[in-house]
């Protein structure tokens, strides 16, 4: 009897594997990946074992001991590994500006002196007496860090360990997270007010009507990114398409600025992402029988009230899930507001593509990787809560 | 089909895609990587092509956008999918550190005395001589700005300015502008004050600034009148001159130009084929070709002196063009270029 349960069991299991192990290895191992690359920080203890032994004593004053100054030149002396070597030097420099040229400079003359105990670190390059540089170096010895983390918004620790803000034009990236987040919710809203009415109109019709509507929203979604982004920035600069004609009709006598700012951005994505809005409530609207309409008005109520008090909370469901699909996709763009945004309308995931290509700082990439996971956890959390289906009476 | 039968063929199409997936492994075609738009065009027909028909076998090429993070992640994964990448110089001089790099053959490369001194490298060997300056539409402004003080003068010249987002370039064009001698930009820049200095000059002139990123952007600002004036590619500038009639015209003085270098990618399974294609690049009487095309200077001395005099005068390398211009200091920029683009973006969000 209990073999059999297990036969049941281990079939079932066998069954879903595919499941489990596609979201282990595309979901769970890189989410690690990312969890470890924000907090494990031992690229500089592993090369600079020595030196990590030595520093520990020294209390963050002046210039370590020359004991500390022997180690760091023994070590550099004994990393064969260049690879590893390097991603000391770029851990460090990320820390303190400056080390990746000071350690360019004292490896070859480690390397070259015959007799490591003879080196003066000072006289290679007189930065070693600068007390930023030591520091830089005692900070990254411990394993573990949450530098990345601090970093992703904009703290850091002080000379004393305590968590303190960074200096207000030092780094913004609390700010731009908060913009991704009001232009993905400024997309949501313009999809929602556009895309409601349009389900609606294409779930009323039938026939070719319908076909071409659908195809009107599917479209694009054919067509690449780039090309539509590119394809709006033709007709919303100033000698584009709209303002010609605006001005040529004689509405308008300079032209208009809808490109390089935010209204450009929300207009190309809203295009771009009205079909994850229009399709789900679409699909629900079709769900609602046709008559519960004509019910309504029946028993008194006029086409508003209709709507207002039978339609809409029957596709609400649709339209927040066709919220939550927008929202969750605005939030990591990139391309468009990077083509057609201004100054101020770039966001996080430019920031994270910087340091994950751009420097290879795959920690602070981590950690604003991981801190965008979060909120977007809370919110769907809280969407969530307020989206638990209510139990409509006949539905 | 019975049990047997079954198992047999199971175990022959096993074997048959493992065997599928070691050779596509051993055999992957040689494969370049450049920078992509009109120069990759010129570079295929040059020296891509060529190099493929002269030994029989063909030649892949893909386009990047640059990053020592790309580098990076591709060494890491193991055997590398690329053996040729032109870099920048910061990505040399990093990757070249880091060990992401094999050493080049210099004595197939005609030794290290062929080459501009600038252009020679344990890891790499210079591919062009290219600048980044300011550029405008002559047919659109009568009066020709001179300088980038006259970039910042908006009162002469209303209307927007184009920059490449991010404060490479953008730090010693405002120092410029400031008044800073080219020469001594650097050495304004690596004091705090001189970055206190250029961040304020740039501020005068944000409101009228449109940011770009890729290299074709600034073309398609000039070109519909979106800006009056932009930093842009010398070699892009008059690839469009030639392809589309256009009359953009670059100012050279304060200009500031960097050599990009061929690199093979540690542990390539086409190490040396990578390295005879480098070796045919560097021919001179390929390399040559290139100024036909796009107006990049060439790193190869003997290359550089046959370029017909005609062309000569758009490259950067030609001395007149050079007299007024900075080389970009990369070592600067690998030092600096996280936190100055932390700060740079907290300055465009304020």
């Amino acid at each position: 009897m209990k073999a059999a349960i297990l036969r049941e069991r281990s079939g079932a299991l066998l069954l879903v594997s595919p499941v489990i192990i596609f979201l282990a290895v595309f979901f769970l191992w890189p989410l690690w990946t990312m969890v470890t690359a924000a907090f494990v920080d031992d690229a500089v203890s592993k090369v600079l074992p020595r030196t990590a032994a030595s520093i520990v004593s020294w209390n963050g004053q002046g210039v370590p001991s020359e004991a500390a100054h022997k180690a760091l030149v023994q070590d550099l002396k004994a990393a064969s590994d260049e690879q590893a070597l390097g991603e000391a030097v770029r851990r460090l420099n990320s820390a303190a500006s400056g080390f990746r040229t000071l350690l360019g400079r004292t490896i070859p003359a480690v390397k070259a002196a015959p007799d490591p105990a003879q080196v003066d670190l000072l006289a290679v390059d007189p930065r070693w007496n600068d007390t930023r540089f030591w520091v830089a170096l005692k900070e990254a010895m411990p394993p573990y860090t949450d530098r990345n983390i601090l970093a992703a918004v904009d703290m850091k620790r002080d000379a004393s360990g305590g968590i303190v803000a960074e200096a207000a034009d030092a780094s913004a990236h609390r700010l731009i997270m908060l913009r991704t987040l009001l232009v993905a919710a400024m997309v949501t809203i313009a999809c929602a007010v556009i895309g409601l009415p349009y389900a609606m109109l294409t779930a009323s019709v039938t026939g070719w009507k319908r076909s071409a509507l659908l195809l009107a929203v599917v479209l694009p979604l054919w067509t690449s990114l780039l090309v539509r982004t590119a394809a709006w920035f033709i007709l919303l600069q100033n000698e584009g398409l709209i303002n010609r004609a605006l001005q040529a009709i004689g509405l308008i006598d300079s032209p208009l600025p809808l490109i390089f700012n935010r209204l450009g951005v929300v207009i190309a994505m809203t295009h771009v992402l009205l079909p994850f809005m229009v399709l789900p409530i679409y699909s629900v609207i079709l769900g609602i029988p046709r008559n519960l309409m004509s019910a309504a008005q029946s028993m008194g109520a006029g086409p508003v009230r209709a709507f207002w008090r039978v339609l809409l909370p029957l596709s609400l469901p649709g339209l927040l899930s066709g919220s939550l699909l927008v929202f969750m996709v605005a939030i990591g763009y990139y391309i468009t507001p990077a083509l057609l945004g201004g100054a101020n309308d770039q966001m996080i995931s430019s920031v994270i593509a910087f340091y994950a290509t751009g420097t290879a700082n795959w920690g602070l990439a981590g950690a604003l990787g991981l801190i965008l996971l979060v909120v977007t956890t809370v919110l769907y959390a809280i969407y969530g809560r307020f989206s638990t289906p209510q139990q409509v009476p006949g539905a | 089909m019975t049990l047997a039968k079954k198992l047999t063929f199971a175990v022959c199409l096993t074997a048959l895609v493992a065997g599928a997936a070691v050779t596509s492994a051993q055999a992957r075609d040689l494969t370049v990587v450049s920078w992509g738009g009109n120069y990759q065009d010129a570079q295929k027909k040059i020296y891509f092509e060529p190099f493929a028909k002269k030994t029989g076998k063909p030649v892949l090429d893909e386009s990047w956008d640059g990053g020592i993070g790309v580098i990076a992640a591709k060494i890491k994964a193991g055997v590398p999918n690329w053996d040729v990448v032109q870099v920048e110089s910061e990505e040399l001089a990093l990757g070249c550190a880091d060990g992401y790099y094999e050493k080049l053959d210099w004595s197939k490369l005609g030794g290290k005395d062929a080459y501009l001194p600038a252009a020679v490298n344990d890891c790499g060997v210079g591919a062009i001589v290219w600048s980044t300056a300011l550029s405008y539409d002559a047919d659109r402004l009568k009066e020709a700005p001179q300088s980038w003080a006259d970039f910042w003068d908006t009162k002469k010249f209303p209307g927007k300015r184009g920059f490449r987002r991010g404060p490479k370039y953008a730090l010693e064009f405002a120092l410029m502008a400031d008044g800073v001698p080219p020469a001594d930009v650097y050495k304004v820049l690596s004091t705090p004050e001189g970055i206190d200095r250029a961040f304020k000059k740039l501020e005068e002139l944000k409101p009228n600034i449109v940011w770009w990123e890729s290299g074709a952007q600034p073309l398609q600002l000039l070109a519909s009148g979106e800006v009056v004036m932009t930093t842009a590619y010398n070699g892009r500038i008059s690839g469009i001159n030639k392809t589309e009639g256009k009359n953009f015209k670059v100012v050279w003085p304060g200009s500031l130009y960097a050599i990009d270098s061929w690199v093979i990618m540690k542990g390539s399974p086409n190490k040396d084929a990578a390295m005879d294609f480098i070796a045919f690049v560097n021919v001179p009487e390929n390399q040559v070709k290139l100024p036909e095309y796009i107006a990049y200077g060439l790193p190869n001395k003997a290359a550089a002196a046959a370029v017909p005099t005609n062309l000569q005068k758009d490259l950067p390398t030609a001395p007149e063009n050079l007299a007024g211009s900075v080389p970009l200091d990369a070592d600067f920029w690998i030092d600096n270029i996280e936190e100055l683009n932390k700060r740079f973006n907290a300055w465009l969000a304020k």
